[in-house]
């Protein structure tokens, strides 16, 4: 390890610490470092192929002699087969496999058998042919119904429905009534959020064939090869090396797409059985019922405050349904953002007859942050206090403080006084504020290896998958700053898994992974082009540092990159690195904020957002074109769940009744507000790069920052998201 | 889950009737509904009959009597029509309010007024209902947020179309083909309440299909306003179709019809008679409050009595001078 000392920090903010790096490793940026290439706006490198059809995804993947594969889902949403036949779908035209997949239904949409034909069509019919015999049992998906001690147990036997409720703690409990009973102000407001669905535009799909040495190859779209790789070798009981799994260009996943889906092993499975390549993509509605969703929440909040505004107690008891699955906690935001000295949450997931729960862009700190940030305004309120001031009274991260100051100044916040009155008559504007927290620092283990050929061709190859964040960019793009080249002279390499191991696209993780290991390799392949071409230069192999394409000794004498680059012996030089541990640089986790303008419409309840100014920091930004796309991405996504997303289902039935885009409401272009990005470049001096995740903040503070702005609108506090005309009429009293 | 079916271009109106008349055909124009139900497997017609393929079918002409829009004019065109929406801006907006411009650039004029509704339980083959010739209505006791305040039972459909309360209020006549012949009527005679007849909005004879529409030439003012939750697609939360004549500052005649309150175009003489009997302005509370006298609301649905008045106040302010 070597001790380097460097300046971290923000604009107007800087100091200096000193990390352990290892020895290795080129000199980590900070915030002195000149660089040509990371830091600046670039178009994405496959931008031309995604407009112009020439991208292909897991959808376009077409093989010689492949079939299509559909599956037979459960129309209950609690069922057990008695029996199934396939004899009459095995008859049909073009049918060339049937398997059977599980013999009791959870959930409606619960995979129970699956065909493969020679197309769509008779696939379908196929399906509609199988025979079962179903033996409908007694179902529950009402949140409050499943936790009734006589529900039907969704999990069987005498598993409760809820679970993970710790028991009674009467020492917290008595520690919050008194630390309550002492506030100078209080508040007590329950907030609820519905089941959302990832609804990518990529359905969750696979193509399996499996090669004549008994190997398997897989196009899934799938934010994590090596997961889906594994996954499938266990499935099949195959060593991983014989697994291939390929993902090139991604229609979007938001955490839906983490691990391996059924339908990668529901493919493999008829591809081996039909003994012929199996193409399966969900349909939408296949999507909106089993390909993972956003669980709910109930979260009653009660917190106090003494007479200078600093919290006395944050107290929350909450709980939510991921479906058969688990994952409703969302207790995160009010544990972590502010600083408060008693603190007590409690939680219970709840089983119900519906489709599982998957990670869903910053599980849980949607929700809870929605809750925390209502609670904080309304009690901002009580305390007569102005609800930025009231928060940065109670927060302690500085580049915070910093965000809240710029973002006020963007958003106006100071004429935000007289604002519900200027949409005019019939209609009540409001400007609302939340805060985001993330970790988004990456985690070692990550490889990357750089191929420098004779030619002067770079490669970077890694074993990640660009998720639509821009991945790919980026990973050329530290490249070329290591090498002096332009990105798009590095060709990128990624979505293999015969490519150097990288993990899965997730946690905002991805950015701050992958980036450290590529310019490490990156600078190992430099110095091997050093060597070769020092000779050539007159100088030793140290002294020499690539710059704008060329190779450039101390005293200023230069030859190409390409000139370079051919004194190479052998075709080409190739180093891989792996991605360190963290060092203990200036700080760990992304802060940021968001302001929300609402218009309110007065007589039909209808609520347009106007404006979003979202105050974000993601360590050293490598391409804020990139950084903004992923900010407007967070916030067209927070803004749908904030005012239409929500998955409605039949209690009788248990079954979905908007699975398609026309009932299952995501806003569209005349939803989008304007939306002003105001970046932190910061020097964080945790890694090689200082580079950090910027997935998942942008989300997080949105849909909280709405509500507080329509709460400012009207008067009147929604806790139920989301907020519909129906609700906003019920609250103005017109209902 | 589309089952097999014929595809035929007719090459004329008559042809096209002839067509229809065989066993389980059912007319094409768009394709933006029906092949949405048969998607969803809840109608599997034997013969598909195309009526694009009709030369001139989709012409869009002013004629003495008035406008004359031919069934397979698309939406689009009916709403970027510069005379059309000169004399009839009532129509060209609701044509324009209707789901999206990808939808608006493959739905016609036709397939939008003889388009089927959007209840989720009609729409999803898991549930049987009255109106899919089963027992009941499951919304009844479910999700009926969306589901008519006005005119419902023994099924609650909301009537879809946005053209269809806008061609009532204009006095349109709709003109029917089939195999004997021809026939026309006025298009509020078209549709029909549940109470009536519960597994179809409309009357057509076997073989028969709206050819065209024919809004009259008397002078008058539109306009329609169309609610709803998600502003870049949606159906109707509830949309308010006026026609009429104006004079000084009130109407001398005026129809006020709804939409997407009702199983049919909800015309409402109340609101009428008071939009006549006071100066527009005045008449914005009387007319809105009697628009929805009667409304009946289900278990999860009296939001949409509020968002129905707006619709009609909107509809009449629109008219007041700027």
């Amino acid at each position: 390890m070597a001790k380097r000392t460097l300046r971290v920090g923000y604009p107007g903010n800087y100091r200096e610490v000193e990390v352990d790096s290892p020895d290795a490793e080129p000199a980590p940026w900070d915030a002195d470092s000149k660089l040509a290439v990371v830091g600046k706006r670039s178009p994405r490198l496959e931008g031309a192929d995604k407009v112009t059809g020439k991208a292909k995804y897991t959808a376009d993947v077409k093989l010689e002699g492949m079939l299509i594969a559909r599956v037979l889902r459960s129309p209950y949403a609690r069922a057990t087969v008695r029996s199934i036949g396939f004899a009459k779908a095995l008859k049909m035209p073009g049918v060339k496999a049937a398997i059977e997949i599980a013999k009791a239904a959870r959930f409606q949409g619960d995979p129970i058998a699956a065909v493969a034909a020679e197309t769509e069509a008779q696939a379908e019919d196929a399906v509609r042919a199988i025979e079962v015999d179903w033996a409908v049992e007694e179902h529950v998906v009402d949140l409050e119904e499943a936790r009734k001690p006589n529900a039907p147990r969704v999990q069987g036997g005498k598993n409760p429905n809820e679970r993970g409720g710790e028991a009674q703690n009467t020492a917290a409990e008595e520690a919050c009534s008194s630390a309550l009973k002492k506030s100078h102000a209080t508040v007590d407001i329950t907030f609820t959020t519905p089941v959302v669905t990832h609804s990518c535009l990529e359905s969750h799909g696979s193509v399996a064939k499996w090669e004549s040495d008994g190997s398997l190859t897989v196009w899934d779209s799938t934010q994590g090869i090596f997961a889906v790789r594994d996954g499938l070798a266990r499935g099949f009981q195959l060593p991983a090396e014989k697994v291939r799994v390929l993902k090139e260009h991604m229609g979007g996943g938001f955490g839906s797409k983490l691990g391996m889906g059924q339908h990668s092993m529901i493919a493999a499975r008829l591809a081996r059985e039909a003994k012929a390549p199996v193409k399966l993509m969900l349909t939408r509605k296949e999507e909106h019922l089993a390909g993972g969703n956003r669980p709910s929440s109930v979260q009653r909040v009660r917190a106090g405050a003494d007479k200078e505004g600093k919290l006395t107690c944050l107290w929350l008891v909450s709980h939510g349904t991921g479906g058969i699955n688990g994952g409703a906690n969302c207790a995160a935001p009010l544990m972590s953002l502010y600083n408060c000295p008693v603190r007590r949450v409690w939680h219970a997931d709840v089983m119900t007859n519906a489709g599982g729960a998957a990670a869903f862009r910053a599980p849980g700190h949607v929700q809870g942050m929605f809750a925390l940030e209502g609670a904080m305004d309304e009690l901002a309120g009580k305390l007569g206090l102005d609800p930025i001031e009231f928060r940065k009274k109670n927060d302690s991260n500085e580049m915070r403080h910093a965000e809240y100051g710029e973002g006020a100044k963007v958003a106006g916040w100071e004429g935000r006084a007289q604002l519900p009155n200027a949409g005019g008559p019939g209609k009540a504007r409001g400007l609302g504020v939340a805060a985001s927290i993330w970790g988004g620092g990456g985690g070692p283990g990550a490889q990357a290896r750089c191929v420098i050929s004779r030619d002067g061709a770079v490669e970077i190859q890694c074993g990640t998958q660009d998720i639509g964040t821009g991945t790919r960019t980026i990973i050329a793009m530290i490249a070329a700053e290591e090498l002096g080249l332009k990105a798009d002279q590095v060709r990128v390499k990624l979505g293999d898994t015969t490519l150097p191991y990288s993990h899965g696209s997730g946690g905002s993780m991805t950015a701050p992974s992958v980036t450290p290991a590529v310019r490490a390799a990156a600078a190992a392949a430099r110095g091997r082009v050093f060597e070769a071409c020092a000779k050539a230069l007159k100088g030793n192999a140290d002294s020499l540092t690539a710059k704008d394409g060329k190779v450039v000794a101390k005293d200023g004498t230069s030859i190409s990159w390409a000139e370079a680059c051919a004194k190479i012996s052998g075709a080409n030089v190739s180093e891989q690195a792996t991605r360190a541990q963290n060092f203990k640089g200036y700080r760990d986790g992304t802060a940021g904020c968001q302001f929300a303008e609402v218009e309110v419409d007065l007589e039909t309840g209808h609520v347009q957002v106007l404006r979003v100014v979202a105050v974000h920091d993601c360590g050293r930004v490598v391409n804020p074109l990139l950084a903004e796309s992923q900010i407007n991405g967070g916030i067209i996504q927070g803004l749908s769940y904030a005012l239409f997303e929500q998955r409605i289902l039949d209690d009788a039935s248990g079954r979905m009744l908007n699975t398609n885009f026309s009932d299952y409401r995501i806003a569209g272009p005349k939803e989008v507000p304007e939306i002003t990005v105001v970046l932190f470049d910061v020097s964080n001096g945790r890694t090689n790069t200082g580079v950090m995740g910027i997935g998942e903040p942008p989300i997080i503070p949105t849909p909280a920052a709405i509500a507080n702005a329509v709460a400012h609108a009207i008067g009147k506090r929604i806790s139920d998201l989301p907020i519909t005309p129906d609700k906003v009429l019920a609250a103005l009293g017109k209902k | 889950m589309t089952s097999p079916f014929t595809f035929w271009d007719a090459r004329t109106a008559e042809e096209a009737a002839t067509l229809l008349s065989k066993k389980g055909a059912m007319a094409l124009g768009g394709g933006v509904d029906l092949l949405g139900e048969m998607k969803e497997g809840i109608r599997s017609p034997e013969h598909v009959v195309n009526l694009r393929s009709i030369p001139g079918l989709d012409r869009i002409q002013k004629a003495e009597r008035g406008w004359r829009i031919g069934a397979t004019a698309l939406l689009t065109d009916i709403a970027d029509h510069a005379d059309l929406r000169k004399d009839l801006p009532g129509l060209a907006e609701a044509a324009a309010a209707v789901a999206t411009p990808q939808i608006r650039n493959q739905g016609t004029i036709g397939g939008n007024l003889a388009q089927r509704p959007r209840c989720w339980y009609y729409r999803s083959a898991d549930f049987g209902c009255v109106k899919k010739g089963g027992k009941g209505c499951p919304a009844e006791k479910g999700e009926n947020r969306y589901l008519a305040i006005l005119g419902g039972g023994p099924c609650y459909i909301v009537h879809p179309s946005d053209c269809a309360p806008m061609l009532v209020a204009l006095d349109a006549r709709l003109f029917l083909r089939g195999p004997a012949g021809a026939r026309d009527l006025p298009i509020a005679d078209f549709y029909d309440l549940p109470s009536k007849n519960a597994l179809c909005e409309f009357t057509l004879k076997p073989g028969e299909f709206i050819e065209a529409v024919e809004v009259p030439a008397a002078p008058s003012r539109s306009t329609f306003v169309k609610l709803r939750e998600k502003d870049s697609f949606d159906f109707a939360i509830a949309a308010c179709a006026i026609a009429g004549k104006i004079e000084g500052d009130h109407f001398t005649e005026a129809r006020v019809v709804l939409g997407g309150v009702a199983p049919i175009p909800w015309r409402s003489a109340s609101a009428e008679a008071n939009l006549l009997k006071n100066t527009i302005a005045d008449a914005v509370e009387p007319a809105s409050n009697s628009a929805v006298e009667g409304a009946k609301p289900m278990s999860q649905n009296a939001w949409k009595i509020p968002m129905a008045k707006a619709a009609v106040a909107q509809a009449i302010r629109s008219f007041l001078p700027r």
